[in-house]
């Protein structure tokens, strides 16, 4: 890929990266997704595991938001009663 | 049962810990390395370690639901003395996070700080909390859209000299460079790396959300007397 040889050479400087080493990346990052688990890695483009894996941050990311929206509105409620905040208390011990 | 759980974290973490030291120490390829890393974060332990955090961070933000949350590196003595006046400490043009984005901060911040530092996209988060502490934010704001505009005159201009050939592959590491905290201006192998790391930990981080947030709906319907099951779930979810 003449793309993946230019980067290698912008990023020469210090310390050589052969494509041997990306590949290497590219397919443990690949082990990450779900999705792009299951499939041989060979049949899977190097641009493809980075699309999902922006993609499956992104879901993170989204998933982090939703849950941190329902945890205050969890926390706003629980302010008032004791019950709750014993349990909080136990959970910290 | 529940008590060993809640009670050992910290000779769990302990141990944990000691023995993830022995094994960095040793001559490391970088596939133990990853594997150490995919281990890391989805063992129990680490959620427990995590989840304390967690839930330290979020009495806090509970404590000071005006002002930004102060994270756990400043001192208890400073959130008292908020929590007593009213007022926020800080200046009036810092943004103060409402309640969602207090926790997804507090949440991150706990993160980073499970991660001991090891990671780049950990420093980055926290010392990304501690500026936008000290400086006002709207010094910031300005500054960050003329980087974003650079940057895009730049790829433009790079790309019409390539004939296009810059949006393929490039592109998409250089979102994935903006995705991950710290890590723009980082070579393709290094943000490889922390990418890796930082979608383990992210998933644990949602792993840990979720069980704390069933723990709080279950806990603000039902009476205490569910409180042993849930701690063990809090312990023991799946890694």
């Amino acid at each position: 890929m003449s793309s993946r040889r230019s980067r290698s050479r912008q990023s020469g400087g210090g310390s050589r990266i052969t494509d041997d080493q990306i590949n290497d990346l590219v397919s443990k990052l690949q082990q990450l997704l779900p999705e792009l688990r299951e499939r041989p890695s060979d049949k899977v483009s190097a641009s493809k595991v980075l699309q999902e894996t922006c993609n499956y941050i992104r879901n993170l990311h989204r998933e982090v938001d939703d849950l941190s929206e329902r945890l205050s509105e969890l926390l706003a409620n629980t302010d008032s009663s004791s019950a709750q905040a014993a349990i909080i208390r136990s959970l910290l011990m | 049962m529940a008590s060993p759980l809640i009670l050992n974290p910290e000779t769990n973490t302990e141990r944990s810990r000691e023995s993830k030291k022995k094994r960095k120490k040793k001559p490391s390829n970088p596939s133990q390395n990853q594997n150490q890393n995919q281990t890391r974060w989805r063992s129990p332990a680490e959620q427990q370690n995590y989840s304390s955090k967690l839930i330290e961070a979020l009495r806090q933000v509970r404590r000071n639901p005006s002002p930004s949350p102060l994270g756990t590196v400043a001192s208890s003595s400073s959130s008292s003395s908020s929590s007593t006046t009213s007022d926020s400490p800080c200046p009036a043009e810092s943004s103060i996070p409402r309640g969602g984005r207090a926790v997804r901060e507090a949440a991150d911040r706990a993160l980073a700080v499970a991660a001991k530092g090891r990671t780049r996209w950990s420093r980055a988060i926290l010392t990304n909390r501690l500026k936008l502490k000290f400086k006002k934010r709207k010094q910031r704001l300005p500054i960050s859209d003329n980087c974003r505009s650079k940057r895009r005159r730049e790829i433009s201009i790079l790309a019409l000299k390539k004939d296009k050939k810059l949006p393929t592959v490039q592109r998409k590491v250089r979102v994935l460079g903006s995705l991950v905290p710290g890590c723009r201006k980082l070579p393709f192998p290094d943000l490889l790396e922390e990418a890796t790391d930082y979608i383990a930990a992210l998933e644990m981080q949602v792993r840990a959300m979720t069980t704390l947030t069933q723990l709080l709906s279950v806990a603000g319907g039902s009476p205490p007397s569910s409180g042993p099951s849930t701690l063990d779930r809090l312990g023991s979810t799946q890694s």
